[in-house]
């Protein structure tokens, strides 16, 4: 009994229990919606949004989903990643999706109308995100130009600037509405695969995109938690005025944060788009997803790089698991409903914690205890996130 | 309803995880008495408040209300109930006017329109009956924190509530307003109010309560009669030991010249004028010499301006020899240290652990980070560790405490440790003993005192008279962002220093750069109003 007190008190855990109540929850209702609409086919389709790359008849074609998961989860990653990053420092990043877009915009136009390599390109596309995030960040750093606001406008700029630079006639299929398929315009420009592709079952789109994204994970945890740099960038996301106070350069800090993360969001961009994976599409006149769910994933990872990573893998495969549902049965909004609904109740993370955390306050017959403080706090940075 | 006691706290006791932070406390607040509650920074004041408000529940002990046991299970049951509390950080919509203010949450409608000449009508006699001014269409942004206050009080009035707390009331106000309180307080009293009033400051207890009961470390130490308990004996319950209550210090023995402002002009944030207007003083290895001033007369300004937080608007600033006018705060930190005024917004990280705030000036340096730009934790570790050791800074969990759970005095002590631990040349202490309790204060004082007598230069910024009057060896004056007054605390007296204060002496700038005492000189504060309009 003891044991167990002490191991719900564990923050690790604690962030895996509630990240995990979330998921079963988002689950659960989406169960319920899916029997509202036809009861018959609900527990197959829940499955299947479960299971996806499992319900693949073959273990080649297993394989073979899997690697697709997994080539739209670096790019998923890298957004979420970018958005986890700005967090530490105290900012909402909802501008990763702009920084993600920009990413695409140089990384496709490098590759298709300067015939660029893949390693150039991908470097582009991560100074085109960083450009567009210390956008953000000067305005937020010397205006005082609420992030979020700054970041959503841009998402929007950005969108239609791609759609223009991409229709350019060396780089859009005159056919289609796409962009130049990579492997026909520039092969040079795909990222390597180097024999990954060979695990799953020649899935040409599994390329070191993967384990690099991983990589960045943990060379974001590393920065945070253990360097000077870090230090100086959390202290200025917990309290700017401390900071500056200290003789950091707060200002600079905050430019530098939303850079760092526009270059994690144009990367993550070029690990989708330089894979092959897809084209872009000049006529679309949505923000693309991708930044979005990055948000979801960074909370359902419980706000840690590492997290990130098992988080993005997940809503990524519920995503890919949504489309695979049978459409004869449910319209086909119904995919995109249920992986919307698990990835909203995963904003919940944070609320879930600090109910634990009540609980565990009313059974030491305590009130509020010592761990409260950083949770409230937490849940008190979402509300202000979501202003 | 005979019951003598309007409220009652009986063996009161709650914990925390690792703390009692009430053992079996008792606390009975007679009917139309004044009531103090004195204890050090962590005594368990506030939790017992917070009990009696409802925002914790107890685990043993009652509340009885009229001798009739009560369950306070949130704030609500407490007003209704008929308390009201005045917090220390007041609780106001600051783009109202007073009126909306008052009446916020108990508003009188008739079929959904606000009845505000109804309000009003209630607001100005109660005003009246009780002596509390307040302009009720006036914005709060607008009024003095003296006027806000009597806003907050009128709001428990407007509640027909008969147990006000006052919540360390005077921690805001000027000497002046600090009176104009202790009447008010005595008016509620007269009018049948009982009042209970949270105070480390003995003075405040010696002119108005009738009783005290003493809280220390979480257990209840008595309540005694105020009129037939000496400060002193109040002091030791407080602190379990005695507290010297005069500061001890030998003649100071100015060295060189360290710190050295000329003319120095800062912007004011709030207003278009500037804050500091033309200031020029001097401070000596081995001195302290203390800014005093009613607040707001400029001395925040002119901190940020000395330590790089601002930019000047014009002067010059020579640290050691250097100009550092236009230096940076990372290179002014090189000789000075700097305690500041608001520990919470500019002092500390919160949400940092306490050892990563130890080295908050110093984390850049080699001892702390790697050449590779990595952290040394275990050189942070140890680092805190022994500053906590050194200046006896308290902790739940030691380093790995986040500074947010520490109580108020021992925040102020881990940044003093690390200010006067780091190497400096001038520190600049701004009411560093705002808000310490009577033992923790000493602390400061023997800590300023050391530093001087190891021959560094002190500059103190306080608005504590006693502090004024006994720490320093030099005072500066400010009034109105200037420096009005040079005095020698040893040859003046608290009645002429607030004088000075409010702006009706004057001895310092009549002729340039002069500061003898004898040019003393009466300036009608009428004609001085007048200039300023």
């Amino acid at each position: 009994m003891k044991q167990k007190q002490s191991l719900i008190k564990n923050p690790s855990f604690q962030a895996i229990l509630t990240s995990l109540i979330c998921i079963v929850l988002g689950l659960f209702i989406g169960f319920i919606v899916l029997l509202l609409i036809n009861p018959a086919g609900a527990g197959e389709a829940i499955s299947t949004i479960l299971l996806n790359f499992l319900t693949r008849a073959s273990a080649a074609a297993q394989m073979k989903a899997l690697g697709n998961t997994l080539a739209k989860t670096a790019p998923l990653l890298m957004c979420a990643l970018s958005i986890c990053f700005c967090y530490k420092v105290g900012l909402f990043n909802i501008g990763a999706p702009g920084q993600y877009e920009a990413g695409a915009c140089i990384g496709l136009y490098a590759a298709l109308a300067w015939h660029c390599n893949w390693f150039v390109c991908l470097l582009l596309a991560a100074i085109a995100g960083a450009v567009v995030g210390s956008i953000s960040g000067a305005l937020k750093a010397y205006r005082n130009v609420n992030e979020v606001i700054s970041g959503i406008m841009l998402n929007w700029i950005m969108l239609y600037l791609t759609n223009m630079v991409l229709t350019s006639k060396s780089v859009k299929d005159p056919t289609s509405p796409y962009t130049i398929k990579l492997s026909s315009g520039n092969p040079k420009a795909l990222i390597p695969s180097a024999g990954l592709n060979n695990l799953f079952a020649n899935n040409k789109t599994v390329t070191i995109a993967i384990p690099l994204a991983i990589l960045f994970a943990i060379l974001i945890w590393v920065i945070l938690s253990k360097t000077k740099f870090g230090y100086e960038l959390r202290a200025t996301g917990f309290n700017k005025e401390a900071a500056k106070y200290a003789g950091m350069k707060e200002k600079q800090n905050i430019i530098v944060t939303l850079a760092i993360g526009g270059a994690l969001a144009g990367i993550g961009a070029a690990f989708l788009f330089l894979t092959g994976y897809q084209e872009w599409s000049t006529t679309q006149t949505s923000v693309p997803g991708m930044g979005f769910n990055g948000i979801a994933a960074t909370f359902l990872g419980g706000l840690h790089p590492i997290g990130t990573i098992f988080a993005s893998f997940f809503i990524q495969s519920i995503t890919d698991g949504g489309a695979l549902i049978n459409k004869s049965v449910y319209p086909s909004q119904i995919s995109d409903l249920i992986s919307s609904l698990i990835i909203y109740l995963c904003g919940f993370v944070l609320f879930f914690k600090f109910a634990i955390n009540n609980w565990i306050g009313k059974k030491d017959k305590g009130g509020p205890n010592v761990n409260d403080v950083p949770v409230t706090d937490d849940a008190a940075k979402t509300e202000g996130g979501d202003k | 309803m005979d019951a003598p006691y309007a409220i009652e706290m009986v063996n009161i006791t709650k914990r925390f995880p690792g703390i009692i932070a009430n053992d079996n406390i008792t606390l009975q607040l007679k009917r139309g008495e004044i009531h103090a509650l004195l204890g050090e920074n962590g005594a368990g004041k506030s939790t017992l408040m917070s009990v009696l408000f409802g925002l914790y529940q107890a685990e043993e002990g009652v509340i009885k209300k009229d001798g009739k046991e009560v369950k306070i299970n949130n704030p609500n049951d407490a007003n209704d109930l008929g308390i009201g509390m005045v917090h220390q950080h007041f609780k106001l919509v600051q783009c109202f006017t007073v009126l909306q203010n008052i009446i916020l949450g108990v508003e009188t409608t008739k079929g959904g329109v606000l009845q505000m000449e109804e309000a009003r009508k209630k607001v100005m006699s109660l005003s009246e009956k009780y002596g509390l001014q307040v302009d009720p269409d006036a914005k709060i942004e607008d009024i003095t924190v003296g006027m806000q206050q009597r806003t907050e009080i009128l709001k428990m009035l407007y509640r027909d509530n008969e147990i006000l707390i006052f919540d360390e009331p005077t921690a805001v106000l000027t000497p002046q307003e600090i009176d104009e309180l202790m009447e008010i307080m005595k008016n509620l009293r007269a009018e049948g109010k009982s009042i209970l009033f949270i105070t480390h400051k003995l003075n405040e207890i010696k002119a108005v309560a009738d009783r005290v009961t003493v809280l220390r470390r979480g257990k209840y130490i008595g309540t005694v009669d105020v009129a037939t308990t000496s400060k002193e004996e109040m002091s030791r319950m407080m602190v379990g030991r005695d507290v010297n209550m005069v500061v001890e210090k030998e003649p100071a023995h100015p060295g060189e010249t360290i710190l050295k402002v000329e003319n120095m002009t800062v912007a004011s944030k709030l207003h278009s004028n500037n804050a500091v207007k033309n200031v020029s003083f001097e401070v000596h290895e081995g001195e302290i010499v203390c800014i005093a001033g009613i607040d707001g007369n400029g001395q925040t300004e002119l901190v940020y301006g000395l330590t790089g937080m601002e930019p000047l608007v014009d002067g010059k600033i020579t640290l050691c020899g250097e100009d550092i006018t236009k230096a940076s705060i990372r290179q002014r930190s090189k000789y000075l240290s700097h305690i500041p005024e608001d520990r919470h917004k500019h002092g500390l990280v919160l949400d940092y652990p306490l050892e990563y705030n130890m080295v908050l000036q110093r984390y850049y340096q080699p001892e702390f980070t790697s050449k590779a730009g990595f952290l040394k934790r275990p050189a942070i570790r140890a680092y805190s560790e022994r500053l906590e050791k050194e200046h006896d800074v308290r902790s739940g969990q030691g380093p790995i405490t986040i500074a947010r759970a520490m109580s108020g005095g021992n925040q102020q002590k881990a940044i003093i440790a690390r200010e006067i631990d780091k190497d400096h040349k001038l520190l600049v202490a701004v009411q560093p003993t705002r808000g310490l309790d009577v033992g923790a204060i000493e602390g400061v004082h023997r800590n300023l005192i050391k530093e001087r007598d190891n021959g560094r230069a002190v500059l103190l910024i306080s608005l504590e008279l006693e502090e004024v009057m006994n720490v320093p060896d030099r005072i500066l004056v400010m009034y109105e962002g200037e420096i009005v007054g040079e005095l020698d605390p040893k040859k003046t007296t608290v009645e002429e220093l607030g004088l000075y204060m409010a702006g009706a002496k004057r001895n310092v700038g009549i002729d340039a750069n002069t500061s003898e005492i004898e040019k003393t000189e009466v300036i009608d504060t009428a004609a001085e109003g007048k200039e300023e309009a």
